[in-house]
């Protein structure tokens, strides 16, 4: 006979507001097999946890009941109290009437005749609830980044300081990222490629980094400790380990008219071609849409000049798989496309660029050498208009509706090298608002104001139209003076949104980690653990959590590190031993089973049964690897015969529930 | 045709291809033929039946058949290969044991609409260029054969086999099929009038387990409704909504596995068409997931089994749903 005890928290008045708790510990009380039934004030104090062990030794309880909040926040509590009672940890079931009850009714007694059923459903689980023994299972001393910007390589140069192997997977030919186009960073105008390049030289030097470059991630198998990943080493049609960066192939190769990505576009490169002059690996690599050898098998002057035969034009993809313990997602963002912003002149005037453009045409290695020319004449700017927010705060279809951080002080920051380095160029900022809470940050915007005489106009620009003069017709509103202006811009820059990098939603899936709408993963708590993303052993790393700028994302990067530090210095991990098994009797050998499970946990073996006729036949059965098993519970519902079951959470625990829920 | 089928089956139970043989064979009546092992070139000669009436799709006795010493011959049509493809992705059957010879398959007959034209006393009945002349205790009586074809025959989907070792005859082609006019006439009723619809037919039921016994993709070693530990056994029979329950978790159990092979309707001794229900899922996924055939192939993976970045959000299959 079960003894189970319910235990019902008050959560101050999180849960007793709206949840007459009384009449739930009373109503429980009454339920089959349960001996005691009482409420307190916070189940989870120290306080409440001795009155849940002291009932579990006093009434001698098989099970028990404990209706609060979320099992995410306190299933682990309430465990820990039972065992340090005697009591198996996997004979505690919680009701949550918390978040799925108090937190979402007004009624008092609608709310509580929800959290009594809840309490009922768990009560009639915990009869089925068996005990259970968590096994253990190794940790891999190994992790992998995926991306290779400023967080990718913070990340990975504090895991190798640490003493642990850690691969990069880059999908350029360079690692770098967004910092390596990036002119100056505010708020101290030092030199972004001055401060990265060295990291990234650090980072290939290091022993423990291994850089994986033009590569994405092509599959990921297993779980937290023991990730098995699958890299797809793109063909860059160069042996990586032969070439030296010479560049005298760039030098040779004919086809020159190749849009050049790093500049954005704004000048041509190669079809071989190195992305820029400090690039990590420094490796060629051969763009197949342009090189015309690799199109109609006609050229081959890189092979022959190339001192050590690196080129490769038959060179395939590769497909590596490494195990590793700990996974950092540091994907990045991009800024969005402008296509569909018609009123700003993006697609249609030359001299209408977006901000990451004009990084370009201010650094010295961009296309212009670093002087600031328009791109239409190359003549220089004498009026410049910045239209911030563009796509960014934005209610309807074509922007995001969050604020995408960095706009307004790399605004400011162009301002004013703009103003520092051509004082007869005017500048207009047209603004929302002014964003600048940092460490320096609004000293820094009133420079750009007061020192540098930037125009600041609070007001949204309404239309940029491209004149047959040459100039640029800004139509804006002042909305402090309540005036409509037309500026004639020489140039005009659009400080677009920033968006997660495409390549983070297929990843999210194989990772199966959470995204928010707008394909930023999504944190473990948004407050308490915002490095770790919900799935165990993965960790975010810079703007694929949230636009973030560069110190930000450094400080991220190094937490994620640590996250995943901690994982990597434990030998074991506990298991879950809520896991499927399969009855074997009733196993068909279907493999409806083995084609859901997304861990690659089942597998098949042909066993001799004795059957129901006193025959003996060969059977393929399923069985589970419980150590890869995650107890997600695809296969128990794929199924057909209803012989695979989840420890924890069995169809008839389940079944139980419905019927007390429906009864 | 049966006269080949006969030679064919001979020559191969000679050679020492096979060494079992499965068909028909003639049952009580002259119109009814039951699937049957043959062993010998004598019991052939004797019994072996292909006519009109032999609409049963033999292969799922071949996930016991297949397990047996030696290798067995199995007559096809090109509905019955489907379900042969689906037991073998399955890994129900064993397929290098079993030598298939597609055989053109129908329209069949369905007895029960001759019976429907009062025509009783039954002793045989000949296609006489698709005129039937059916022979009684009360004479000869005529009528047109293409009345009297089997529902599942009505609606063919494919006279192309799917897998074979050889083919006898033609082949055909995959075949353009009304089977949906139906499901689309349902799915434009009002929720209480396909309710009731569906009240009324599966009220019929008797609960005999012949759809269940016949169903190729029925094949699991212990039924969930003969399992007490699977908390449905007695779910089915805990009401007057019994048999609906029976049908309706029937149907989601061979979703994205019913080849639609007819062979429930067939079998129904109270005539529901219960084939309805597999082929609403059959549409259903057409049209959330793209055109899958069941049993086309033995690799790819179902839909059901099978998440894919570009699948429907359930909130659309919810919507669908609405009124």
């Amino acid at each position: 006979m079960q003894r189970i005890g319910v235990f019902v928290c008050h959560c101050g008045t999180n849960i007793a507001a709206t949840v007459d708790v009384k009449a739930v510990a009373e109503a429980l009380g009454h339920e089959p097999g349960v001996v005691i039934s009482q409420d307190y004030q916070y189940m989870c104090s120290e306080s409440g946890q001795n009155l849940v062990k002291d009932a579990i030794k006093e009434h001698n309880l098989s099970g028990i009941v404990v209706c609060s909040c979320s099992p995410r926040m306190h299933e682990n509590t309430f465990r820990k109290a039972a065992a340090a009672a005697g009591l198996n940890p996997y004979l505690v079931e919680i009701a949550n009437i918390r978040e799925q009850c108090s937190w979402i009714h007004r009624e008092i007694a609608t709310a509580t005749e929800k959290a009594i059923v809840l309490g009922k459903a768990a009560v009639a689980k915990v009869h089925l609830n068996a005990p259970l023994t968590a096994g253990e299972s190794p940790v891999v001393k190994r992790a992998l980044v995926i991306g290779g910007g400023i967080a990718g390589i913070q990340t990975a140069l504090d895991i190798a300081e640490a003493g642990f192997d850690v691969d990069i997977v880059e999908k350029e030919p360079t690692i770098g990222g967004k910092m390596a186009q990036i002119d100056k960073t505010f708020p101290t105008l030092d030199c972004a490629a001055c401060i990265l390049t060295p990291k990234m030289v650090e980072a290939a030097q290091n022993e423990k980094i291994h850089i994986h470059s033009y590569s994405e991630v092509a599959d990921v198998k297993g779980f937290v400790g023991n990730f098995t990943v699958t890299i797809r080493k793109k063909a860059r049609f160069v042996d990586e380990t032969k070439c030296t960066g010479c560049g005298l192939c760039t030098e040779k190769c004919p086809m020159k008219k190749v849009p050049n990505e790093f500049n954005l576009g704004l000048d041509n490169r190669t079809a071989v071609y190195i992305p820029f002059a400090q690039a990590v690996p420094k490796v060629a690599a051969i763009d197949p849409n342009y090189c015309l050898m690799l199109k109609n098998g006609k050229c081959g002057i890189c092979s022959k000049v190339c001192s050590v035969g690196a080129i490769d034009y038959k060179q395939q993809d590769r497909l590596i798989e490494e195990k590793y313990g700990a996974i950092v997602v540091a994907t990045g963002f991009n800024p969005i496309k402008l296509d569909r912003y018609d009123e700003f002149a993006y697609n249609t005037c030359p001299d209408v660029v977006t901000s990451l453009e004009l990084e370009r045409l201010m650094n010295a290695a961009g296309p212009n050498g670093g002087t600031l020319l328009r791109p239409s004449d190359k003549t220089h700017p004498h009026k410049i208009v910045f239209v911030q927010c563009v796509g960014s705060r934005c209610d309807d279809s074509k922007g995001k509706s969050y604020c995408s951080k960095i706009c307004c002080m790399y605004t400011a920051k162009h301002a004013m090298l703009i103003r520092e380095k051509y004082p007869d160029t005017e500048v207009y900022v047209f603004y929302i608002d002014v964003r600048a809470p940092g460490k320096n940050f609004d000293e820094f915007y009133r420079r750009a104001v007061e020192q540098y005489n930037v125009h600041y106009i609070k007001g949204m620009v309404g239309k940029v139209t491209p004149l047959s003069s040459g100039k640029i017709d800004v139509q804006a509103s002042d909305l402090l003076s309540n005036e409509q202006l037309h500026i004639d811009a020489d140039m005009v820059v659009l400080a677009a949104a920033i968006e997660p990098d495409k390549s983070a939603r297929p990843l999210a899936t194989m990772l199966t980690t959470q995204m928010d709408t707008n394909d930023f993963f999504t944190e473990a708590h948004p407050k308490l653990r915002p490095v770790e993303s919900a799935t165990a052993g993965i960790f975010l790393s810079g703007a694929c959590q949230g636009p973030k700028d560069i110190p930000e994302t450094v400080a991220q990067a190094s937490a994620a590190a640590a996250k995943a530090i901690g994982l990597l210095c434990k030998n074991s991990i506990t298991c879950n031993p809520c896991v499927a098994h399969s009855d074997e009797l009733m196993c068909n050998g279907c493999s409806a089973c083995e084609k859901v499970c997304p861990y690659g946990a089942i597998t098949y073996q042909d066993k001799e049964f004795r059957m129901p006729d006193k025959t003996t036949a060969v059977r393929r059965v399923a069985s589970v690897n419980p150590a890869v098993c995650q107890g997600c519970g695809a296969c128990t519902v794929a199924c057909p015969s209803g012989a695979m079951d989840l420890n924890g959470f069995s169809n008839s625990q389940i079944m139980a529930e419905v019927d007390a829920i429906c009864k | 045709m049966q006269e080949a089928m006969k030679e064919r089956a001979k020559q191969l139970l000679a050679d020492g291809t096979v060494s079992r043989v499965i068909g028909w064979k003639r049952g009580e009546f002259a119109y009814d033929t039951t699937p049957a092992i043959f062993e010998t070139a004598e019991e052939i000669d004797r019994d072996f039946v292909y006519d009109d009436f032999t609409a049963a799709n033999v292969s799922k006795y071949l996930i016991k058949e297949s397990r047996r010493d030696g290798k067995i011959l199995a007559f096809l049509k090109p509905c019955d290969t489907y379900s042969l493809n689906q037991l073998t992705k399955e890994h129900r059957v064993i397929r290098d044991n079993i030598h298939v010879v597609g055989i053109p398959g129908g329209p069949k007959l369905d007895i029960e609409k001759i019976k429907a034209r009062g025509i009783t006393g039954i002793l045989g009945v000949k296609n006489n260029d698709y005129t039937l002349e059916i022979e009684t205790l009360y004479g000869t009586e005529k009528m047109p054969f293409y009345e009297a074809i089997s529902g599942k025959c009505e609606s063919c989907k494919s006279r192309k086999h799917v897998t074979y070792d050889e083919l006898m005859g033609e082949e055909g082609e995959i075949a353009e099929s009304n089977r949906f006019d139906m499901v689309e006439k349902l799915e434009n009723m009002t929720s209480q009038e396909r309710y009731d619809f569906w009240r009324e037919q599966l009220s019929k039921c008797i609960r005999c387990n012949a759809c269940r016994n016949v169903c190729p993709a029925c094949t699991c070693e212990n039924c969930v409704f003969d399992n007490p530990k699977s908390g449905i056994d007695n779910k089915a029979a805990a009401d007057s909504f019994e048999e609906n329950m029976f049908h309706i978790i029937r149907a989601f159990h061979v979703a994205g596995r019913c080849t639609d092979c007819g062979e429930c309707s067939r079998v129904c001794p109270q005539n529901i068409p219960l084939h309805l229900l597999n082929r609403k899922f059959i549409k259903d996924i057409n049209e959330l997931y793209g055109e899958y055939q069941a049993g086309e192939d033995t690799t790819s993976k179902a839909p059901l089994n099978d998440y894919r970045m570009d699948d429907c959000e359930s909130s659309i299959v919810h919507e669908r749903g609405v009124e």
